[in-house]
């Protein structure tokens, strides 16, 4: 494949490699954040881990859409196909989210529930459009990377005047992820998490250009190395924050330069304030009620939002009592932590969220990694 | 003077016609549905016999017979490359020649749903009647059902095959040995995306078609190349794609896999797809590949047939079975890296075969 093979070629990852392990200062470690479940994935899918030095250490950060979404959160998308009789569309990764009462929305699915798994918000729309005589609803997740597409269809269906079609709108930001994590008492208190830097988002920030991370870069001196999601460009990144953390630079670099620059996707940014507007506060799973970190449909707009138009009232549910993915999303606990890793807890049946997406820390390390947790076996 | 007619039943309507539930009713409607449609396209004299089953003569002493059975729901119906009737056949047949077996008969039971088109039945039973010619396995029972409208989706169609094993030939998933080669016999992944391709929610053109064919030839071929006993495995990764195929064998056989990712072909088009869609191509169904496991000095020779047959022209080497207690099948990955290749756990794809 063109564009994309050249980003996954074996011999520049040696050369990245070989550099790191010459530029690595032995005498410290290095804790590196990544926030995307992109980046989570391609580190584990491609092995990337193998080619790195001992003492550069990956964390896995809240950046998985499906990780952060909150039980309560798919239980409304439940009782709406269950109880209103709603066709629920949503992306294939929140199928088999686990909700209270031992559903998720596949099990629900098998209830009797009316839901379908779509590939764009675009898809829920046409849905609606030929089905006007039943009430579909989108179910909407992700950061600013799905964002503008929810708010499109959105600015679309109100065009239409379509009056079947509504969004359980749960779009979050990235930024004040990034801050709540930094604030978090482990790293800004007592250091039980060392925190030496950020591979930062790379869709989130073709949306929103590297800029919104220029704060938090120089308040909390942190490096922040925006990176694209193939396996090389993560490497690339990695080199980078290390030259940063060596020669004591704390600023936003740019690696995805193909893609990324300093002020982002204008037209998207526009749809975006044009259709929703900032939620006071939001609980994430892991995270719990970050303020201000979280969009909302505008009033102008509600009769698309489906918690306005069924009257629908969030309810927090708690995580099972020795699920860690908390611990996991901020980066305190790794998922072989966990007593329910790879036990009670398998991509077969998730306990917590974490196992459930592929860009999820448990299941990336489930599904590519585990063999690491075990005597490795020396191929024959 | 009352004149005698000879009886007289109106001939099926196979362009504008539907399956009704007078076809399933055992009457003369069903009678004549399966006289007309299913027996005149599947003719062979088992058939012939017109009895409620097949008589079939007893194997010689020493060999032995294998039985696999097989159910087909795959929405859409047709898909570049085949539909559900060829689909059948082929994949019934690759179940029984994973043995080492040289099939021998089919039987198919369809579960037809209330209105749908007799003109798509015809276009689906001359396909299987057609694969099940081009095999040389003849379709020797059979049976319809009709469900309700709204109680199926169309037709599903169920087949089971029967096979002979010749004296001394022992092929079976519990008998890979560390030190054995992983064999390949072409590209993965066309079934599944050219069927996903289809799918009314998905807006996206491709040339690439389904993989599915009969592959007892390709065994038969590969097994003439062997040295006795050398070929320990043979399976066809169809759901679950290349990874689950790979997990089954080596939790059978209580062994470990190692596969080289660069081994492995995977068409351009089916490799863009797949990035696209998010899928992973190891675990995507093919309907027309096998893998098979070796001795290791037998693999040159095996690999060598399977290339010279028009099935297996881009068969590799892929990996190499090592003594992993933990089971694991494991990837050195083209980036330099390894990982572990796991079951597949969900549905990538719904309903592909």
């Amino acid at each position: 494949m063109k564009y994309v093979d050249e980003f996954r070629d074996g011999a520049l990852a040696r050369n990245l490699a070989t550099s790191l392990r010459a530029e690595v200062d032995p005498a410290r470690s290095y804790s590196f954040m990544e926030f995307c479940g992109g980046h989570t994935h391609a580190l584990a899918r491609y092995g990337v881990a193998d080619l790195l030095p001992a003492n550069v250490r990956m964390i896995h950060g809240p950046g998985c859409p499906v990780c952060v979404l909150p039980i309560g959160r798919i239980d409304l998308a439940i009782q709406l196909a269950l109880e209103r009789d709603v066709m629920l569309c949503s992306y294939g990764d929140v199928m088999r989210v686990p909700a209270s009462d031992g559903l998720s929305l596949l099990r629900a699915k098998a209830r009797g529930g009316d839901i379908r798994m779509v590939y764009s918000p675009g898809d829920a729309l046409r849905l609606a459009r030929n089905h006007p005589e039943r009430e579909v609803a989108f179910l909407a997740i992700g950061f600013e990377t799905t964002t503008p597409p929810t708010a499109l269809v959105i600015r679309q269906a109100a065009r239409e005047g379509l009056k079947n079609f509504s969004v359980i709108c749960c779009h979050v930001l990235t930024p004040s992820a990034i801050t709540h994590i930094l604030q978090s008492p482990e790293v800004a208190q007592y250091g039980t998490l060392p925190l030496d830097g950020f591979v930062g988002p790379a869709h989130v920030s073709i949306v929103i250009g590297s800029a919104p991370y220029e704060p938090f870069a120089r308040a909390y001196r942190k490096p922040v190395v925006i990176s694209g999601f193939e396996p090389l460009d993560v490497m690339q990144s990695i080199l980078m924050l290390v030259r940063q953390v060596n020669q004591g630079r704390a600023e936003v670099e740019n690696q995805f330069t193909r893609a990324v620059d300093r002020v982002g996707n204008r037209a998207a940014q526009a749809v975006m304030a044009e259709v929703f507007e900032l939620r006071d506060s939001f609980e994430w799973r892991g995270l719990g009620e970050v303020p201000f970190s979280a969009l909302k449909i505008r009033p102008e707009f509600a009769t698309f939002d489906a918690e306005r138009r069924f009257g629908l009232s969030y309810q927090a549910v708690p995580d099972h009592k020795q699920c860690e993915c908390g611990a996991i999303l901020r980066g305190v606990k790794r998922p072989a932590d966990c007593k329910l890793f790879g036990t009670a807890c398998t991509p077969e049946h998730p306990m917590g969220s974490c196992m459930v997406s592929s860009e999820g820390a448990c299941a990336a390390h489930y599904t590519y990694g585990r063999f690491r947790d075990i005597p490795l076996v020396t191929a024959t | 003077m009352i004149t005698k007619k000879n009886s007289y039943l109106r001939p099926l309507d196979l362009k504008q016609g539907r399956i009704d539930m007078n076809h399933g009713a055992g009457g003369r409607v069903g009678t004549q549905l399966v006289d007309e449609l299913f027996a005149r396209a599947f003719d062979n004299d088992y058939l012939r016999q017109g009895n409620d089953g097949a008589l079939l003569p007893v194997p010689r002493p020493g060999h032995r017979l294998v039985m696999a059975t097989d159910a087909h729901v795959i929405s859409p119906l047709f898909f570049p490359g085949g539909d559900i009737g060829s689909l059948a056949v082929h994949g019934t047949i690759n179940d029984v020649a994973m043995l080492g077996a040289t099939p021998l008969y089919l039987s198919a039971s369809f579960i037809l749903e209330e209105g749908f088109p007799l003109a798509q039945l015809k276009r689906i039973v001359e396909s299987m009647a057609a694969a099940s010619r081009a095999c040389g396995v003849p379709i020797v029972a059979g049976d319809t059902k009709v469900v309700e409208k709204g109680k199926g989706d169309g037709l599903f169609i169920s087949t089971a095959g029967l096979g002979l094993v010749p004296e001394g030939c022992d092929i079976g998933g519990a008998n890979a040995r560390p030190g054995d080669v992983v064999l390949l016999s072409g590209s993965i992944g066309e079934h599944g995306v050219a069927v996903l391709s289809q799918r009314e929610s998905l807006d996206f053109d491709t040339t690439i078609r389904s993989d599915s064919a009969a592959l007892h030839t390709l065994v038969a071929a590969l097994l003439a190349a062997a040295p006795k006993g050398a070929v320990h495995v043979l399976r066809d990764p169809t759901r679950g794609g290349l990874a689950t195929t790979l997990n089954e064998i080596a939790q059978q056989s209580g062994v470990g896999i190692l596969l080289q990712e660069a081994a492995i072909p995977v068409l351009p088009q089916v490799a863009a797809a797949c990035e696209l869609l998010g899928l992973d191509p190891l675990y995507i169904a093919n309907e027309g590949k096998l893998v098979a496991i070796v001795a290791a000095e037998a693999a040159e020779g095996v690999l060598a047939a399977m290339r010279a047959h028009p099935l297996g022209h881009s068969a590799a080497r892929i990996g190499e079975v090592d003594a992993d207690p933990h089971r694991f099948v494991q990837m050195s990955t083209a980036f330099g890296g390894r990982r572990v290749v796991d079951w597949l756990s969900g549905e990538p794809l719904p309903r592909i075969c």
